[in-house]
C-alpha cells in the first residue's frame, strides 16, 4: 500500500503523509466510495505528529459531504460501534486514537451499525 | 509498537482482537475459530438434521451475507447434509430493496444456493409504498416491522420450507434483552433469548445460528473474507439510526467487550426464572438436552433488513417510548379507530393487540398461552394477530384511496 510518489508540499511549507482511507459499512455514503487518497498534515496544531484522533477530526473538517457528524463522531470520539483497522490490524491493537500515523498507512472505517 | 503474534499459531501478525476474551489473532486463526464457534452453536443446540431443507433469511446485509457464507462453509466441512436456500423479502420499497436484492443475488451465484424472493405485495396484498401512500410516513415503521416478523415464515410456508435461519447476533439478543428488561417485559424478554422459536411440530421454525456471534465480529468476519455485503438504512426511517438501545450496547461493549455477551447470558438466566418458560443455553453450555421453543411474535423488529431485525426498529419503538411518547400515542389511538371502525368484533381483544403494536405497555409476567390467528394460522397470542389487524384497518381504507 505504500505510495512511491512524491509528497506534495502545500502553499503553507506543512510537511504532510500521503495515506489512504476507506469507508465500508454505510460510512461511504457520508464520505463517498472507494478508497481515498489523501495527503494530511504530518503534524497537528501544537506540533505533535498527526494520530488517528487528529485524522478523525481531518475528516469531518474536510472530507465529510453530510451534515449528520454524529454518525461518524460522538463527543470527539469515533462513535461506538464504527471499527477502525489500521493496516488491517483492529486500532485496539495499535494504540486506537493515540497511533502516530505513518506514511503509506491504509486506515479503515467500518460501520457496524447498518441494518444486516 | 511491535507487531503482536497470534496467540494460536504464534506465527502469524495478530490482526483482530475478539471482544469477548482479549485474544489476539491473526486472520486466519481468526476466521477459523469464528466458524467453529458457530458449528458448536450448531450441534451443541441440534439446529439441524441431515436432509433438512433450510431457507436462510437473505437481506444482503452484513449478517446475512456471513450467515449464508459460514452455513456454506460448515455444511461442506462437517457434511451437515442440508439443502440451503435464500430467501429474501421484498417490502415493496421502490429504490431500497433494489440495490439490496442485487446483492443477495450475486451471493446466492457465489454460494450457489437458490434465489427465491417473496413481495409484501403476494404475502399481504401491499407493497410499503403503497401502505405509506395510505397511512402515510408517520408509523409506517410499525407495519414494516409487523408484516416483517411474519414474512419470512409466511413466504416459508409458501415455498413449502420448514426451518428459517436468520442472522440474529449476540448485539441483537443483548438489544432485545436490555430492550424488555426496561419495559419490564419478563415474558417477551426469555422468549427472546431462546436460539430456535417455534419447533418440530409447528409448520415453520426459526433459529439464529449466530446468536452467540459478536457484531464487532461478524463484521470483521466479512472484511477478512472480503464478502460482499449491503448497508443502507430504510428511507421510510432515517430516524431509527440512533436508537437508545443499540447506542448503549455499543458504548458499554466500548467500555467493557464481555457486557454483550453476559448481557445475553443474563436473559437466558432471567428467562430460566420466567415461569413456563425456558431458554436456551450454550454459554458454557450447561444444558443441552430440550430444545427450547418460543413464540415467533418476538424476534426484534422492524425496518432495515429482511432479517427480521435492525439496528432501528426496536430502538425506535425504545425511542418512541422514550422521548416521542405523545407520537407513540397517536399511532396507537390510530390503529386502534381503525380496528374499531370495523366489524366491533372481539372489541376488546383487538384493542390490546393494536394498543400492543404502538410500542408495547407492560404486561404481566405470565405466561402467555399461545394459540393461532383465527385469519392467517400464524402463531400468536391474540385471536387476531398483528398483521391480520393491521391489514384490517389497511384494506378498509383501500377503496378511498383508490378513488
Ligand atoms: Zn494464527
Ligand atoms: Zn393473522
Amino acid at each position: 500500500m505504500a505510495d512511491s510518489t512524491e509528497v506534495p508540499i502545500r502553499e503553507s511549507e506543512t510537511p504532510t503523509i500521503s495515506i489512504t482511507v476507506d469507508f465500508y459499512g454505510g460510512l461511504d455514503t457520508l464520505f463517498g466510495k472507494g478508497q481515498h487518497k489523501l495527503a494530511i498534515p504530518a503534524a497537528d496544531k501544537s506540533g505533535s505528529p498527526s494520530t488517528i484522533g487528529f485524522l478523525v477530526t481531518h475528516l469531518c473538517e474536510t472530507k465529510m459531504n453530510d451534515p449528520r457528524t454524529d454518525l461518524f463522531v460522538l463527543d470527539g470520539h469515533i462513535r461506538p460501534g464504527i471499527l477502525v483497522l489500521i493496516n488491517e490490524a483492529d486500532w485496539e491493537l495499535e494504540g486506537e486514537e493515540a497511533y502516530e500515523i505513518q506514511s503509506g498507512d491504509n486506515v479503515v472505517f467500518v460501520s457496524t451499525l447498518h441494518g444486516g | 509498537m511491535a507487531p503482536a503474534l497470534c496467540a494460536i499459531c504464534k506465527t502469524g501478525r495478530a490482526l483482530i482482537k475478539r471482544p469477548k476474551n482479549h485474544t489476539k489473532l491473526c486472520k486466519s486463526c481468526f476466521i477459523n475459530i469464528f466458524e467453529d464457534e458457530v458449528h458448536h452453536t450448531i450441534t451443541s443446540s441440534q439446529l439441524f438434521y441431515p436432509g433438512e431443507k433450510v431457507a436462510i433469511g437473505a437481506s444482503g446485509g452484513k449478517d446475512s451475507t456471513v450467515l449464508a457464507s459460514v452455513l456454506k462453509t460448515l455444511n461442506e466441512r462437517h457434511g451437515y447434509g442440508l439443502e440451503l436456500v435464500l430467501l429474501s423479502i421484498d417490502e415493496g420499497i421502490k429504490g431500497y430493496r433494489d440495490d439490496s436484492l442485487e446483492t443477495v443475488k450475486k451471493n446466492a451465484v457465489e454460494y450457489d444456493m437458490p434465489l427465491l424472493v417473496v413481495g409484501y405485495d403476494e404475502l399481504y396484498g401491499w407493497t410499503m409504498d403503497q401502505v405509506v401512500e395510505t397511512i402515510g410516513k408517520k408509523g409506517n415503521c410499525t407495519y414494516c416491522g409487523v408484516f416483517r416478523r411474519q414474512a419470512l415464515d409466511r413466504g416459508a410456508k409458501m415455498l413449502g420450507i420448514r426451518h428459517v435461519v436468520t442472522g440474529h447476533n449476540a448485539d441483537d439478543v443483548a438489544e432485545t434483552v436490555l430492550m424488555n428488561l426496561l419495559r419490564g417485559d419478563l415474558s417477551r424478554l426469555s422468549r427472546s433469548t431462546s436460539i430456535v422459536t417455534g419447533d418440530n411440530k409447528s409448520e415453520v421454525k426459526r433459529s439464529k445460528p449466530l446468536k452467540y456471534s459478536y457484531e464487532k465480529e461478524i463484521v470483521l468476519y466479512a472484511h477478512h473474507k472480503k464478502l460482499e455485503y449491503f448497508s443502507t438504512e430504510c428511507i421510510y426511517s432515517p430516524e431509527a439510526f440512533r436508537g437508545s438501545a443499540r447506542t448503549l450496547i455499543k458504548q458499554l461493549e466500548r467500555v467493557r467487550p464481555s457486557a454483550i455477551l453476559d448481557i445475553v447470558r443474563s436473559g437466558e438466566d432471567m428467562a430460566r426464572l420466567v415461569p413456563g418458560e425456558s431458554a436456551s443455553s450454550c454459554g458454557g453450555c450447561k444444558s443441552k438436552t430440550e430444545t427450547p421453543v418460543a413464540a415467533p411474535e418476538d424476534d426484534a423488529g422492524g425496518c432495515g433488513s429482511s432479517n427480521g431485525r435492525n439496528p432501528g426498529g426496536e430502538m425506535a419503538a425504545m425511542d418512541k417510548q422514550l422521548r416521542e411518547n405523545e407520537e407513540a400515542e397517536g399511532l396507537e389511538v390510530d390503529i386502534t379507530k381503525l380496528v374499531l371502525e370495523s366489524k366491533n368484533r372481539q372489541k376488546e381483544k383487538q384493542r390490546d393487540s393494536a394498543t400492543k403494536n404502538g410500542g408495547g405497555n407492560p404486561k404481566p409476567t405470565t405466561r402467555q398461552v399461545l394459540g393461532k390467528c383465527q385469519r392467517c394460522g400464524y402463531m400468536s397470542s391474540q385471536d387476531t394477530c398483528q398483521a391480520c389487524t393491521l391489514l384490517e384497518g389497511l384494506n378498509k381504507n383501500r377503496p378511498q384511496i383508490q378513488i
